[in-house]
């Protein structure tokens, strides 16, 4: 088939003409049944052969043609009586209320109708939306009490939803059928239905009452056969048997002349059905369901929402290629590579196209075939014909006929780039190329330094692998999206991989000043971070023995000619820096490659932070930064595992003359908050600008007991310290939260020292019973116990209504974190969906599809982000330092 | 009494002109675009106002900017 390309131009919509259905129908549905006991469909029934074809071998009655081909035909059922549509009742009641109930003109004067015709036509022609000038018209003319043009009196029209209009005549309700609504539809007249917005040529008012019904083909509602042979209909089948039947019912009725009430029971029951199957979704109406009580999934259901066609499988579909399991960490690898299972790896392919250089490999790949790993599972020939080797059954003869030309889909092997993701994919780094290392086990493998910008850990997290199948896309994610070009972040210019956790803490005990090694510990790190180079001078000798620093180690890693300086997460702020002086070892010098003084920690390669690994991209390259990244890693991996670090509740052990310096602060915070309550009641207390006395004293009460807590902070902080250096025995919670591995002080605090004030809303608790949280205190009482201050430690434990105000806080918490992540999403999703299309053209202008100009420079500096030194476009400290080591030499 | 506040001495108010007709077309050339494709502006705007400009007359923006110290934005006035 040749495949002529077209472009939409536009699309128009309309409403289909009773006529319109009748024409397109090629049968009409008359029988509710659908099989007869021989399980063939009964002709005039919903499952009619001249509806489509859905059995394979089959022809189609209608058109001739096989399944694929045979697109499905429409049929149709004749309603005994007519029914509105339920998606236009609300348009349906807009006019009948601002259209005449006798002569069915628009309710107002001749020359308003022209002005707004005029307006509607000026809207049109600039492309403006017409809705506010309709709406504006049914507004004014449902006012009218009189019809201008006839002078008939216009009684009250309600509307009941879904589909009842009711007129009130003289104090009396008056329902209006669908009749009597289609026939004050048909008056309108065709002027005057444009002026209302309708393109009389493809939609008349009265067509959205429903005389005929448009019955879809079976290929849009396959029935599926079951194991057992049963066979299961669509819900839409079920709901079109419903229509039939009650149509049925109607008609026989009115043949037999039943008595008026009967035939309008059933006629609001077709409503009923009509309306379902229409949307089973509409407020006021109970849902249509299944047997078993399951709603049924009728038109609208099929479009809406997030598993609907559009959401679903229009803007987002499944693909091949692709493979999903469970993620694991692996240190090994590099952070450009991925583990993949050998399982997936047999079952995800490439297509190869043989040439005379590597026929002879994919020969064997074929003859290993899809089940020995490394093979292939189909060889496709020139004509795009595709062979499945799993079918295959003399494997000489297919490798005989194969030669270049050919294709061969193999297996993935090592080296291969892929697409690896993790949902969400919030940002351009949530799907990034890796290389292929085939390992065995059945989860994905990845490094840990690319934790960050998937977001991902290892409780469970799945991720998405993409094998690329062109040429050109393999060459572009290399170049584009592997790891190893993504380190640097478009939004803040800084590193986003880089090292977390134990790498952070491994390199900050390795970097200690004390920290040595013989020559064979030295070695020994090297080797497993595979460094291959000469070792320095050793630092000193001691007792006839040479010992080599952590530095010194480290700086093994760094590029010759590096120089660098800056302050370490571990850094106080002290007021005069005392630069390579610092006692804390918090000043960072690198000098020529080597690392003069300073410790390494967040502010040196730790992901969102890394100082020294920025400067390695921008100056060096991703390759040295990818280089450096992988073997830092396993160095200080390799150090702290050999050296051994763990942490335990003793890490928050407090001397007694600490926890009696906490008490007595809190005590004396508790104190001044009773005395500010004193104030208060003696109302001398001092009111703050803009509040009132009451936010006054709870602003001043927060005051006091943050400040109490951060004290008690202070001081476990101090003691923790103080332990350490007199026990010469380090404490690791300590160093991971100075550091900046993982936890901070503040969670220190509130182990080792005091929770604190737990709030609600940003208040301190009041909610409970009146006048007080709990019946265990006393109407009014606004002490800080009172209120959800939380004086104990975690390690402590608190005491029963500490508990309780903790949970509450805890709560909010939750319910937030809840609430914030689907807003957010929503957000973002209506965000990306304004922004797509955005794109910076080549004179830095940024403008959409159109060319319409958003901004005349990109981000007004026409900058890129990720090119710069956290957004600055020059780094001054960075040129002077160059400048002034020039001048030195 | 009144009191008639002047809007373009605000300090948020960036300083909006009028470019004449042979500016205008050389931005338009320069961008290699009609006027269609610029940002628009009511002629309701207050500051448009101000200045007197008349739908049709392209605005040239000069605004401090966090990135790139003061930046010029280009918008045409419109009707609606």
């Amino acid at each position: 088939m040749r495949i002529i390309p077209k472009k939409v131009e536009r699309i128009k919509f309309g409403l289909l003409s009773p006529e319109m259905i009748r024409k397109l129908a090629e049968v009409k549905i008359v029988t509710a049944d659908t099989y007869d006991e021989d399980g063939y469909p009964i002709e005039g029934g919903l499952m009619d052969p001249r509806l489509g074809v859905v059995d394979p071998g089959l022809r189609c009655k209608t058109c001739g043609s096989r399944v694929g081909d045979c697109p499905g035909h429409f049929g149709r059922i004749e309603l005994a009586r007519p029914v509105i549509h339920v998606g236009y009742a609300k348009l349906i009641n807009k006019i009948l209320r601002s259209t005449c109930r006798e002569c069915g003109r628009v309710l107002l004067p001749e020359e308003k109708i022209e002005e707004f015709r005029e307006e509607l036509k000026r809207a049109k022609k600039i492309g403006k939306n017409e809705e506010p000038i309709v709406e504006e018209l049914f507004k004014l003319a449902r006012a009218s009490k009189t019809c201008p043009h006839c002078g008939a009196e216009q009684m009250d029209i309600k509307f009941e939803k879904p589909t009842t209009f009711i007129e009130v005549v003289e104090g009396r309700q008056h329902r209006l059928s669908p009749i009597e609504v289609r026939e004050r539809l048909e008056r309108v007249t065709d002027g005057d239905a444009e002026v209302m917005g309708f393109d009389v040529s493809v939609a008349r008012p009265e067509w959205m009452v429903l005389t005929v019904l448009l019955v879809p083909p079976v290929t849009v509602r396959p029935s599926i056969t079951l194991e057992s042979g049963e066979r299961s209909e669509d819900d839409l089948t079920h709901k079109l048997v419903d229509i039939i039947r009650i149509n049925q019912r109607l008609e026989e009725n009115m043949e037999a002349g039943a008595p008026q009430l009967i035939i309008e029971d059933l006629w609001e029951l077709l409503q009923y059905h009509v309306t379902t199957y229409f949307n089973n979704e509409v407020a006021g109406v109970p849902p249509a369901r299944h047997r078993s009580g399951r709603p049924l999934k009728t038109l609208a259901q099929r479009l809406k929402g997030k598993e609907g066609r559009f959401r679903s499988n229009l803007s987002g579909k499944r693909v091949n290629y692709s493979a999903r399991t469970v993620i694991s960490p692996d240190p090994n690898l590099s952070i450009n590579e991925v583990g993949v299972p050998e399982i997936i790896a047999r079952e995800l392919t490439i297509p190869e196209i043989v040439t005379p250089m590597n026929i002879e490999r994919l020969k064997k790949l074929v003859r290993n075939g899809p089940h020995r790993y490394p093979g292939a599972n189909y060889v496709e020939r020139p004509d795009g014909a595709r062979l499945s080797l799993a079918r295959v059954r003399d494997i000489d003869e297919l490798l005989e006929k194969i030669e270049p030309g050919w294709k061969v889909h193999r297996h993935l092997i090592d080296g291969d780039i892929v697409l690896f993701n993790r949902q969400p994919s919030l940002h351009r780094m949530s799907i990034m190329a890796h290389e292929v290392k085939v390992l065995p086990y059945k989860t994905f493998r990845l490094n840990l330094c690319v934790c960050p910008p998937y977001n991902a850990d290892f409780d469970g997290d799945e991720m998405n692998l993409h094998a690329i199948q062109s040429q050109e896309a393999r060459a572009e994610a290399r170049v584009l999206m592997r790891v190893q070009e993504q380190i640097l972040s478009p939004r803040f210019g800084g590193p986003i991989i880089g090292g977390i956790h134990d790498h952070i803490s491994g390199a900050y005990l390795l970097t200690q000043p004390e920290v040595r090694f013989t020559k064979e510990e030295a070695f020994h790190l090297l080797y497993a971070s595979g460094i291959k180079k000469p070792l320095p001078e050793p630092a000193y000798e001691e007792n006839g023995r040479a010992y080599y620093t952590g530095k010194q180690i480290f700086s093994m890693l760094l590029p010759e000619d590096l120089t660098l300086r800056y302050k370490a997460k571990v850094c106080k702020k002290c007021e005069v820096c005392k630069e390579e002086e610092c006692e804390y070892d918090a000043y960072v010098v690198i000098e020529k490659g080597e690392l003069k003084c300073g410790v390494m920690d967040e502010k040196s390669f730790g992901a969102f932070a890394g100082e020294l690994l920025d400067r390695i991209v921008k100056d060096y390259g991703t390759d040295a930064a990818r280089e450096f990244l992988d073997r830092v890693t396993k160095l200080v991996i390799n150090f702290i595992t050999w050296r051994g670090f763990s942490t335990g509740i003793d890490d928050e052990d407090l001397p007694e003359e600490a926890k009696e310096r906490i008490a007595e602060i809190l005590d004396d915070a508790e104190k001044s908050v009773f005395e500010l309550i004193r104030a208060y009641n003696d109302k001398i207390l001092e009111q703050l600008p803009g509040r009132t006395l009451e936010e006054t004293l709870e602003m001043r009460i927060m005051e006091v007991l943050s400040e109490a807590r951060d004290k008690t902070g202070a001081i476990a902080n101090e003691y923790l310290e103080r332990e350490e250096r007199r026990r010469r025995h380090e404490n690791s919670a300590r160093i991971m939260a100075v550091s900046g591995a993982r936890g901070s002080l503040l969670n220190l605090t509130q182990m080792a020292a005091c929770v604190g004030q737990q709030s609600v809303r940003g208040e301190r608790i009041k909610r409970g019973y009146s006048g007080r949280t709990l019946p265990h205190f006393k109407v009014g009482d606004i002490s800080a116990r009172a209120k959800g201050f939380v004086r104990s430690s975690y390690k402590q434990g608190l005491s029963p209504l500490e508990f309780f105000f903790h949970n509450m806080g805890g709560r909010e918490g939750l319910v937030d974190t809840a609430v914030r992540t689907s807003q957010s999403g929503y957000m973002q999703r209506r965000l990306i969906n304004a922004l797509q299309d955005l794109k910076v053209e080549y004179d830095h202008t940024v403008r959409d599809t159109r060319g319409v100009i958003v901004e005349f420079q990109h981000g007004e500096d026409g900058s890129d982000p990720s090119r710069t030194d956290w957004g600055k476009m020059v780094n001054v400290k960075n040129i002077v330092q160059k400048y002034a080591r020039m001048e030195a030499e | 009494m009144r009191r008639v506040v002047d809007i373009s001495k605000h300090e948020l108010v960036p300083k909006h002109e009028v470019m004449s007709e042979e500016e205008a077309k050389e931005l338009l050339e320069r961008l290699n675009i009609t006027k269609g494709q610029l940002p628009k502006i009511l002629k309701s705007d207050p500051m448009v106002q101000k200045i007197k400009a008349k739908p049709g007359d392209i605005i040239k923006i000069t605004r401090k900017s966090p990135t790139a110290g003061t930046t010029i934005y280009y918008r045409v006035v419109v009707n609606e």
